[in-house]
């Protein structure tokens, strides 16, 4: 089973982030659980959302305290909520910043896991070029995608065109693509630079293919 | 000499006059009349409620070709009328709970409804009047009642105010007029019985909501109370009845005098009798024959403490005060009236 | 048809598909969305004819149910917590009278202090006022149950109310299995009330009824529910038969067969419980877990059964009862009257507090070594609780206790979970 944790504010979009995803892993015949850490919300209050995808069903129904995929929407959080907490060792990171994880100071958490698994992309910029709105949500989704292999790009864009419509649908669906290649591009590069005598890259993108830890049941 | 001679009719104001045409008789003078509450109910000898009662369902069951469900509050009407295992009820009625006769009226129209679009109708042919006292219409139902109002629900609302809590023994309501004594009101003290300055006027309120239709009649008036029956049920969408009902045990009055101190509650100027639609006056029935509050006042046990050695003359003043200002505002009097 | 929905929003299509004639409802949390649901269903046109009904409380949601249905309406509404207290009198109203309303309740904890997360004390607070009451462990169990409802209220001609975890499955995306409109027009016939107000045969309904016929009226609504143990395991069969898969019944055992041990539970916790036996048994441990699907009527005699052959017995609650302890665990003790074995009640979840794996499984193998008390708390924090009982014992203007608390606790906002 694959344990998803999304960290944000109110009024980022972070549970409907998890209700993408749990669409877009459904989408691709998975069993999925979205549910919010129901606070007392408010716009710009710290809001956590939980998603769990398994080929099975899925029954268990407390927080995801061990997450083997953290995404966070707002890097204000980071010293504010103790997001890292309970991460797995071979888990992914996703973060919401044009800064690198060295320069938002999680130098020590990046020699903690692996370094392969964890990146950051300026969603909210991209979303700004293509929705005119800061909702890095469905955008940051396009980037697990390419960063974990765990779920497609085109699942991601189905469960988009589930939930939204036109113009919005599309801006998101493309700011999603455009958020996969960067994070494709910077693992590319991340490739390229640990490991210079293979040129060729993995490419995590496509089809079924996963790549990292298989799924457990 | 040309002072006009008003001529007053005095003695019986029996129900049935043979001299009148038959579309001018009134629903209970005729042998067709439904007796929707039959005879062998429990209430007190001279009750104006279940005169007023009977008056206006008989009116609505002819108005609606007997295609009539009525809902009842929990008070006098309803105990009186269902001592088990008898009802008095000859058309389908039902009783729910004391503050929510209008939102169970809701129900029943929001249901008929159904049914006559499954039908393919626009309307359903039978419809809905929700029923209760003052205390179950002013005060406990106060929130369904607007409720109904606000959602113009298919529901002809009738209160029976008889001023208090009778049913429980005489406790006092929002209804309860200045003055009066009940149970938790008594006529002790420097202010003796219910209080200034509380109280509320439900007609005025159910016009506030700007529904189609609100009355206030008394069953002194047969003919009146059966034409704004009449009138409310050929209109569709929320409508409100506010019938005065003296009741002998609660005001301590005679029992023949019911329908006495009903009109005596029109011609002092105490109880207002009018018309409204969207919020607006349309009609007035004019004082005929004006007389001061003392002689309404009186005859009732229940404004005692006003009279006689120990009286409060000032209260009573005050009440004729009132009965003045609702004089003023609703236009009460004809300009050739005596006042 | 497979769908990844939230749970709200499978009630409301499930409830749409029952042909409602009137629905009438007033928001509260989290029961919001399944309204929320139905009005557009309604207002769109695909839920037609049915009339939707915005009421100005619950007291006016239950009493525009009892007009409704009893004038021949199939008529639906929803509350929690709070919402189903303001409209008690009609509920119990509604259950005197015989009218087989169904009702969601979106479980909810009941103030002071004022809670808007999931536990039972709303539904156990009207246990006792002859509506039956049915449990949801899954979203697709809470659709299925609905249609379920309705089938069982018409036939026995008394309301039902359809208990679901508040936010754990309202607010939860999940797959769920909708069935189609054909499935449920073939499952669930069109209205046919026993009794109805019709001008063409008035009848009066709502009489008083004194010394003399009172307790004979009170015992056919108990005589219903001793009906209802046997209709709710039938309609479940034929549910089963129709949509093919297990959906309400009485109760329902997870490894139960063997068990030493056997956890007994309602609502959702139980998927949660599943796992942690699997856990457990991986181990060694010959556990099961109980889930009672009608809590009302309490079905003693497959309680009994169920458990009968168990060495110990945990009742995992989220309700309790003020004074004495366990609410569902007293019904399961009456079951057990005369067996010997170990009771435990575990009261946990309340307000929505998590409830854990890793705490299920310290507390059930304190259970199994011996050394669990009678009565716990799972996860309650007593340091404050102490801190608090400390404070009141010293000063007599100790303040507000919620308040005190909440400081002690310090800021949760920045709390993961």
């Amino acid at each position: 089973m694959l344990q998803i944790r999304i960290h944000g504010r109110g009024g980022q979009g972070v549970v409907t982030a998890t209700e993408l995803l749990s669409v877009a892993a459904f989408e691709q015949g998975r069993h999925a659980q979205a549910f919010p850490s129901f606070g007392s919300e408010r716009t710009g209050a710290p809001v956590v959302a939980f998603c769990r995808i398994s080929d099975h069903e899925i029954r268990l129904r407390e927080p995801i305290l061990a997450p083997d995929v953290l995404i966070i929407q707002d890097p204000t959080l980071l010293h504010q909520v103790d997001v890292f907490q309970g991460l797995q060792p071979d888990g992914y990171v996703l973060i919401n910043s044009q800064r690198s994880f060295h320069e938002l100071g999680l130098a020590d958490i990046e020699a903690r896991f692996r370094h392969e698994r964890l990146t950051t992309v300026p969603a909210t910029e991209i979303a700004l070029k293509h929705l005119g709105r800061p909702l890095p949500n469905a955008v940051l989704l396009g980037g697990f995608a390419a960063l974990s292999g765990l779920i497609t790009l085109d699942a991601v864009a189905h469960a988009i065109h589930a939930k939204f419509s036109g113009k919005v649908a599309a801006g998101n669906v493309a700011a999603a693509t455009e958020a996969f290649e960067f994070v494709q591009k910077e693992l590319q590069e991340l490739e390229s630079l640990t490991t210079p005598n293979t040129p060729a890259a993995r490419s995590p993108q496509g089809g079924s293919g996963l790549s990292g830890r298989p799924i457990e049941a | 000499m040309n002072a006009a001679i008003k001529f007053y009719q005095t003695g019986t104001f029996t129900v049935g006059n043979r001299l009148l045409a038959p579309e001018q008789r009134s629903v209970q003078s005729s042998t067709e009349r439904t007796n929707a509450l039959n005879s062998g109910h429990r209430a007190c000898q001279g009750c104006g409620e279940a005169l007023g009662a009977r008056y206006a369902i008989d009116a609505a069951m002819r108005a609606t070709d007997n295609q009539l469900i009525a809902v009842n509050a929990t008070g006098c009407l309803e105990v009186f009328s269902t001592p088990y295992p008898e009802t008095s009820w000859q058309l389908p009625w039902i009783h729910s709970l004391f503050g929510n006769a209008a939102a169970v009226g809701t129900g029943v129209a929001a249901a008929l409804k159904m049914k006559a679009v499954k039908a393919g109708l626009q309307h359903s042919r039978t419809r809905v009047v929700a029923q209760g006292g003052d205390g179950g219409t002013t005060d406990i139902g106060f929130g369904c009642l607007s409720g109904m109002f606000e959602r113009n629900d298919d529901v002809l609302y009738i209160c029976y105010d008889n001023e208090a809590y009778m049913n429980t023994g005489v406790q006092r309501s929002s209804a309860t007029p200045f003055a009066a004594r009940t149970a938790t009101t008594m006529a002790v003290g420097p202010t003796p019985g219910a209080e200034r300055g509380k109280g509320k006027n439900l007609p005025l309120i159910a016009m506030a909501h700007e529904i189609a239709y609100v009355a206030t009649a008394t069953v002194a008036d047969l003919r009146d109370l059966e034409a704004k029956v009449e009138k409310a049920m050929s209109i569709h969408g929320a409508r409100y009845l506010h019938i005065l009902v003296p009741c002998p045990l609660g005001w301590g009055s005679a029992s023949h005098d019911t329908i006495r101190l009903a009109r005596l509650a029109r011609e002092t100027g105490i109880f207002p009798v009018f018309e409204a639609e969207h919020g607006e006056v349309t009609s007035v029935t004019k004082i005929r024959h004006r007389v001061p509050v003392e002689d309404y006042l009186r005859p009732q046990k229940r404004f005692a403490h006003l009279f006689g050695a120990k009286g409060h003359p000032d209260m009573l003043a005050q009440v004729q005060a009132d009965a003045d200002k609702n004089i003023r505002r609703f236009n009460l009097l004809d300009d050739t009236a005596e006042v | 048809m497979l769908k990844q929905i939230e749970g709200s929003q499978a009630v409301a299509q499930a409830v749409a598909l029952c042909r409602p004639d009137v629905i009438c409802a007033y928001p509260i949390s989290p029961q919001t969305h399944i309204v929320e649901g139905l009005g557009e269903l309604v207002k769109d046109g695909s839920l037609t004819p049915c009339e939707f009904i915005n009421v100005e409380s619950e007291f006016a949601a239950m009493s525009v149910g009892i007009g409704s249905s009893a004038a021949g309406a199939r008529t639906y509404t929803a509350t929690a917590s709070q919402g189903l207290l303001f409209m008690a009198e009609a509920v119990y109203n509604a259950s005197g009278l015989g009218l087989p309303i169904v009702m969601t309740v979106a479980n909810r904890a009941i103030g002071a202090p004022i809670n808007i997360w999931n536990d039972h004390s709303d539904s156990m607070s009207q246990r006792d006022c002859g509506w039956i009451q049915l449990f949801a462990e899954s979203n697709q169990e809470a659709l299925d149950l609905h249609i379920q409802a309705f089938k069982l209220a018409e036939e026995l001609s008394m309301p039902v109310m359809v208990c679901m975890d508040g936010f754990i499955l309202t607010h939860a995306y999940e797959r769920v299995d909708m069935p189609t409109q054909a499935e449920v027009d073939a499952f669930l016939p069109p209205y046919e009330p026993r009794q109805v107000l019709d001008p063409a045969e008035p009848v009066s309904i709502g009489a008083m009824v004194g010394p003399e016929a009172f307790m004979e009226v009170r015992y056919l609504a108990h005589a219903k529910q001793l009906q209802a143990l046997e209709l709710i395991p039938r309609i479940a069969d034929e549910f089963r038969q129709r949509f093919g898969r297990d959906a309400g019944g009485l109760v329902r055992g997870y490894r139960c067969e063997d068990a030493d041990t056997i956890v007994v539970a309602l609502g959702s916790v139980i998927g949660t419980l599943k796992d942690t036996i699997d856990e457990m048994r991986d181990q060694g441990q010959k556990i099961g877990v109980l889930g009672i699907r009608s809590f009302r009527p309490f079905p003693l005699a497959a309680v009994r059964a169920a458990l009968q052959g168990a060495a110990r017995v945990v009742v995992l609650e989220k309700s309790f009862s003020v004074g004495l302890g366990g609410v569902v665990s007293t019904d399961v003790r009456l079951a057990l009257s005369g067996l010997q074995l170990h009771g435990y009640t575990v009261v946990a979840g309340l307000g929505g507090r998590s409830i854990t794996l890793a705490s299920l499984k310290r507390t059930l193998l304190e259970a199994i070594a011996g050394t669990l008390q009678p009565l716990t708390f799972l996860d309650l924090d007593w340091r404050i609780v102490n801190r608090q009982l400390e404070r009141e014992a010293q000063v007599r203007r100790s303040g507000p206790i919620a308040e005190n608390l909440l400081r002690d606790v310090g800021t949760v906002a920045s709390k993961v979970s």
